[in-house]
């Protein structure tokens, strides 16, 4: 592989990103499951991920990769804070349903 | 060019099932597959590290959190593991925003992305993966982490520990405090004479 021309063009990662994001979106907005929506977020992280290190090659510039390492480390942060979150509620509320969780309604 | 074509359909194709999948335990199998197809695209993207650091990072770690608090809750009372299948009230029209939202982001797209950007002359030289010098490797990686990036990476740290410390407070257990032995010993007494009595009780 030379280290001058992409594999496909550049449309074809951001495509497949906003694909891959939009699935994350609908999973988000359509299950129930507080751990299907965490990992629903994961799939979007992974996304953006994509098209870091993608346009960070087109331009042959590391500040991508630097960008893509920080939001691995932030997507780590967020699934422990969130399973962390997840485990709370459901030691006191017994429910799963993001629908029926209302422990911090006013 | 296959390549890419390839893990595209896994990346899609895994991602839809962790989405649509009935058993949270699915989900996870099908995220293993989409981060593990997602490593090879890195690699043919000439991002070595991001790559091992997404397999070890992604799959190694977060995953296996994952799995951790689905065995956690499976364990108790509620039937955990099939999770709640209903679909909400507004699944029809967050669809609907979904797919229009996709389309404008496709055509937006479609239309303002030159295919190869840098032209070919002023590209890094070709070479071996992995030497120095040489676009993605992880020397030089390496070197622009920690010389011109040093604040990013010294701000992943204080991350990482607000995080940690985070976690710790939001699911340790609520220890109460005691100060001296024979508080200790009342504490405790009162404990157990509040078993007692719940036993009773039941």
């Amino acid at each position: 592989m030379t280290q001058t021309l992409l594999p496909v063009a550049l449309a074809n990662y951001v495509g497949l990103s906003a694909v891959i994001f939009f699935i994350g979106v609908a999973g988000v907005m359509l299950r129930r499951n507080p751990l299907v929506m965490l990992m629903s977020i994961e799939l979007m992280w992974n996304a953006a991920n994509l098209l870091f290190l993608a346009f960070a090659r087109a331009w042959m510039n590391d500040a991508g990769h630097i960008f893509a390492f920080l939001v691995i480390t932030v997507a780590a942060a967020e699934a422990a804070i969130g399973l962390a979150i997840v485990v709370a509620v459901f030691r006191t509320a017994r429910n799963v349903d993001v629908d029926e969780v209302a422990l911090m309604k006013g | 060019m296959i390549l890419f074509w390839g893990l595209a359909i896994v990346l899609i194709g895994s991602a839809v099932w962790v989405v649509a999948a009935k058993k949270p335990v699915h989900s996870v199998v099908g995220l293993l597959l989409h981060f593990a197809a997602l490593a090879i695209l890195y690699l043919s993207l000439s991002a070595e590290f991001l790559a091992v650091v997404q397999i070890i990072v992604y799959s190694g770690a977060i995953l296996v959190l994952f799995l951790f608090v689905i065995a956690l809750l499976s364990s108790g009372v509620a039937p955990f593991s099939m999770g709640p299948n209903r679909m909400p009230k507004a699944a029809v029209p967050a669809a609907i925003l979904a797919l229009i939202a996709l389309g404008l982001l496709v055509y937006g797209v479609s239309r303002g992305v030159p295919a190869h950007p840098v032209p070919i002359a002023a590209a890094a030289p070709a070479g071996p993966v992995g030497a120095p010098g040489v676009f993605g490797s992880v020397a030089d990686f390496g070197r622009a982490l920690f010389t011109t990036n040093l604040l990013p990476f010294e701000i992943t740290a204080f991350i990482l520990m607000v995080a940690v410390v985070g976690v710790v407070l939001l699911a340790g257990e609520a220890v109460p405090y005691v100060p001296s032995r024979k508080r200790a010993r009342r504490a405790e007494r009162e404990m157990r004479e509040a078993a007692l009595r719940g036993g009773e009780r039941q």
